[in-house]
């Protein structure tokens, strides 16, 4: 099994299924209307507790599918499905309500927490939001800074006393206040630090392996998807290229795009290095077209 | 963090500082002796204006013929009576009412209007935006004045009616600093996350938007305070005011009429209304420069935030071993150099504390850590490039044989560029958006090689086309936000080389870019390395890069250098821990995912870095 789409196994239902998905960006004034298109006829599938890897570089439209998901980038074509029902069209009513089972982690850990709120107030909100007491609310914010890892008593400081790395874990508790059934992790770790990027992507391991939830990975670091993911799917100018089982598309890319981005992925091991450029080079000379050569 | 990933201790979390922001900003304001002079002023008017019936026991409207110009300094009238023998003292008293009311009526009209329309605009866009942004400028360019005239004539003398007016008018003002405050913050990708955590509009906008609005709105608000009580004088003085009412402006009039008579009648409202305007003006400015101090100090403290020292007392210098250089081949000689930044409460943080280096020529030294590790901070002390409020000392800092200690900041530029080639971390920041990319790389070469201008561009050509670019003559031609950010950072690179120096100066040159292009550039300076025998020192957090390109390792930690080891050793046989722990979180294919856990996931309370 390459592919899900092409080859659907029947006893798991997707969790969320993404059908032809086209998104135009509009771009420019009122005057003179032009589009750039970011996504072109995407489809993808994840089933319930799985990881799937969302590996492209910048401008591939990797961020766009989560954005998409998430109701914050206009679909022009195309069909999501979640738990068995079309969220592509949603009032805003029925999208806050699918808030608690869709739920986000971004990038910069610096600029996605309000700086001037408690973190107390910024796990909370979202509870109370949905209802939720304020006694329970704080029962969950204490139980959420022990699921990642924080001190209760980081509850009263503000996100500049942390750390990247402990403002990600943050930025996690906060997307697992109200029990999500998929999180869309648009490059949680490449703002982070090596050892920092070990241990957080080792967080989100754990709290799947104990809530079930299901992660949309987007990353543009090979090796984080080869960490985090058992699917994954390589993107290029708004299209997927490849898709399938990540240990077999690594060690057996078909698409001359995927090769090309593992190749040109170093290897901390000066001689399994040298033997990888050399590669490369042999790679690109065989190329028709220098598709990386120059940009 | 790194304390604690070799030691394993659980450390609590380090508090940075535990005041809430809008305290910081109070006390901030509090240090601009003008600003808080003149709250003070507004506050004593205020309390004046209050207290009105207190001070003085005469009507300030009530006229009497038998003190018409009643002079001053008396029991009667402590300060005269005008004209129409109107007490002069009731009359400012109660007109410090007028005024202080004039300025509340437009402050709340023109906030009324513009901050709800402003965060509506701002934060919804589309047509709301672009409705409200016609209004708004509809509204600028009416004549305030004759707008004003035409409605008093109109409807007759009435000061608050004038004021709401006026008001009205002023509101754009208001609406547009929201609008491009909520426009920033919409941006914040904290608004997003609450968008996706199920908030309503109107809550994120109460909530997440409107305490970021809340700053400017008082800074302009002191301002449109001004700007009211002026207008009410104006009005009154000419004389279209209600005619009920004290007012300053009324004083002035009154006083205008008997310039000949009585000048001392001019002397109080005159004083009365520059005081209180411009203490607006200044109360206005204090709050601006209050955040700006904010914003600058939050900023310093960001850029340094690495050293986390409290207290750490400089150790007793070490006895300068003036070591003999060794004048042979080496190229870049650094013995005990240490880099401290001043911190606000008058400590010290060390960002460098004792690094020694040397790199021969047309070796690749690479300088790995993680964030905070003073990796940068050594390779700006070798640039000369450290920022000003930075201490750097050292034992020695030789370039070729060339004392970099004792050089003015004149002789370090001429080497820079020169001699001493530089690549950045981001190619689009380093590049001037107003200037070409073919006079960024020709005027260096014609300053430090001394070439024509037809040579300078030749050579520059002939550089583009030797790091890559297809089209040299088309890139030579573009502006820098014409060509992708790969290709920035070739054209960087061209001009780092263009002098052909001896020396060049990699900070973390791909961590911008794409992998795909990362794997070209390294390419690049490994040939060009190569060609020119440059001896380089390359700054980075990848170990891949470092595997890829260097011959000799310095691993930092801290400000302080771990190991040094030729590069296969350190990969093959790390010698100390922290190095082996660095290596073994490298996530690439030598590692494997499940027996090798790199760290315990139950020690993760320390602080850990972003890069």
């Amino acid at each position: 099994m390459t592919s899900v789409n092409q080859n659907p196994s029947p006893e798991a239902e997707p969790l969320l299924r993404i059908t032809d998905l086209t998104v135009d960006y509009r771009i420019g004034g009122l005057g003179r209307k032009r589009t750039f298109r970011a996504l072109q006829g995407v489809s993808l599938d994840i089933k319930p507790g799985e990881t799937l890897g969302l590996v492209g570089e910048s401008g591939s439209g990797k961020s766009t599918i989560g954005r998409a998901v998430l109701g914050l980038a206009p679909v022009t074509n195309g069909d999501i499905r979640f738990d068995g029902r079309s969220i592509t069209e949603l009032s805003k009513k029925e999208r806050r309500a699918l808030s608690s089972d869709i739920q986000v982690v971004f990038q910069d850990p610096y600029t996605s927490l309000n700086p001037s709120m408690t973190i107390s107030d910024i796990l909370s909100e979202p509870m109370q939001v949905a209802g939720t007491s304020r006694p329970d609310a704080q029962r969950r914010v204490r139980e959420l800074l022990d699921v990642v890892n924080l001190p209760s008593n980081a509850s009263t400081r503000y996100p500049r006393e942390f750390s990247g790395g402990q403002r990600q874990r943050i930025a996690i508790a906060r997307s697992l206040c109200r029990n999500p059934k998929l999180i869309v992790c648009d490059e949680p770790v490449s703002a982070l630090d090596l050892s920092t990027q070990a241990r957080v992507l080792q967080l989100f391991s754990d709290i799947q392996e104990q809530t079930g939830v299901s992660l949309l990975f987007v990353t543009h670091d090979l090796d984080v998807v080869r960490h985090i993911s058992e699917r994954v799917a390589v993107m290029r100018r708004g299209e997927i290229v490849e898709t399938g089982i990540t240990e077999q598309v690594i060690a057996k890319p078909h698409h001359a795009y995927t090769k090309a981005l593992l190749l040109a992925s170093p290897i901390a091991n000066p001689a399994l290095q040298a033997e990888r450029r050399r590669e490369r080079r042999l790679f690109l000379d065989a190329q028709p077209a220098p598709s990386t050569a120059v940009r | 963090m790194t304390d604690n990933l070799v030691t394993g201790t659980r450390k609590s979390l380090e508090v940075v500082s535990s005041a809430p922001q809008g305290d910081k900003l109070i006390r901030k304001f509090l240090r601009e002796p003008a600003a808080v002079i003149s709250l003070v002023f507004l506050a004593l008017l205020a309390v004046v204006a209050m207290l009105a019936p207190l001070i003085s026991s005469y009507d300030p409207t009530a006229t009497r013929l038998a003190d018409v110009l009643a002079p001053p300094f008396t029991s009667e009238h402590p300060l005269g009576a005008d004209g129409v023998g109107r007490d002069v003292l009731a009359n400012l008293v109660y007109g410090a009412q007028t005024s202080l009311s004039s300025a509340a009526i437009v402050i709340a009209v023109s906030l009324l209007i513009g901050v709800p329309t402003g965060l509506l605009a701002g934060y919804r866009q589309g047509w709301i935006d672009g409705v409200s942004m016609w209004i708004s400028g509809a509204l600028l360019s009416l004549p305030a004045i004759v707008v004003l005239l035409v409605v008093l004539a109109r409807v007759g003398r009435s000061t608050s009616l004038a004021l709401v007016v006026f008001g009205i008018l002023i509101a754009p003002s208001v609406f547009l600093l929201i609008r491009g405050s909520v426009r920033a913050v919409r941006e914040e990708l904290y608004v997003d996350a609450a968008r996706v955590s199920g908030l309503s509009d109107i809550r994120i906008m109460v909530r997440h938007i409107l305490p970021v609005v809340i700053t400017p709105t008082i800074i302009q608000a002191a301002l449109l305070a001004g700007a009211g009580i002026g207008i009410e004088a104006g009005i009154a003085f000419l004389g279209l005011g209600s005619s009920d009412k004290a007012s300053w402006g009324l004083m002035l009039n009154d006083a205008s009429q008997n310039i000949f008579n009585a000048p001392w009648l001019l002397l109080w409202p005159s004083v009365a209304l520059v005081l209180t305007v411009m203490a607006c003006t200044l109360v206005g400015n204090g709050f601006r420069d209050a955040l700006a101090n904010y914003g600058s100090s939050a900023g310093r403290v960001k850029t340094v935030k690495a050293a986390k020292h409290p207290g750490s007392t400089p150790e007793p210098a070490r006895p300068m071993e003036k070591a003999p250089v060794d004048p042979g081949d080496t190229l870049l000689v650094i013995n005990d150099l240490r880099v401290s930044y001043p911190r606000p409460n008058g400590e010290k943080s060390d960002v460098v504390k004792g690094v020694s280096l040397r790199v021969e020529r047309g070796q690749i030294l690479g300088l790995v850590g993680e964030s905070g590790s003073g990796k940068s901070q050594t390779a700006f002390s070798i640039l000369g490039l450290l920022p000003g409020q930075a201490d750097m000392t050292a034992g020695t800092l030789s370039f070729a044989g060339v004392d970099l200690l004792g050089m003015t900041p004149k002789e370090r530029n001429r080497l820079r560029g020169a001699r001493i080639g530089y690549i950045p971390q981001e190619p689009m920041s380093n590049l001037d958006p107003a200037f070409r990319i073919g006079s960024q790389l020709t005027e260096p070469m014609q300053h430090h090689l001394g070439i024509s201008a037809k040579a300078a561009k030749d050579e520059a050509l002939k550089l583009l086309a030797r790091v890559g670019i297809p089209d040299p003559e088309r890139v030579f031609r573009s502006y820098p936000h014409q060509v992708s950010g790969g290709m920035a950072q070739r054209v960087l690179i061209a001009g780092a080389v263009s002098c052909n120096p001896e020396l060049l100066i990699a900070d973390e040159p791909t961590t911008a870019l794409d992998v795909t292009v990362q794997a070209d550039v390294l390419d690049l300076i490994r040939s060009l390395q190569a060609e020119r025998g440059m001896g380089v020192v390359l700054v980075t957090h990848n170990f891949g890069v470092v595997a890829d390109l260097c011959d000799q390792v310095a691993v930092m930690r801290d400000g302080e250098i771990v190991e040094v080891a030729a590069v296969t050793d350190l990969f093959m046989n790390p010698r100390e821990e922290y190095t082996r722990l660095l290596l073994d979180s490298a996530l690439d294919s030598t590692s494997k995912t499940a027996n090798h856990r790199p760290i315990d996931s139950g020690m993760t309370t320390e602080t850990e870095g972003a890069r």
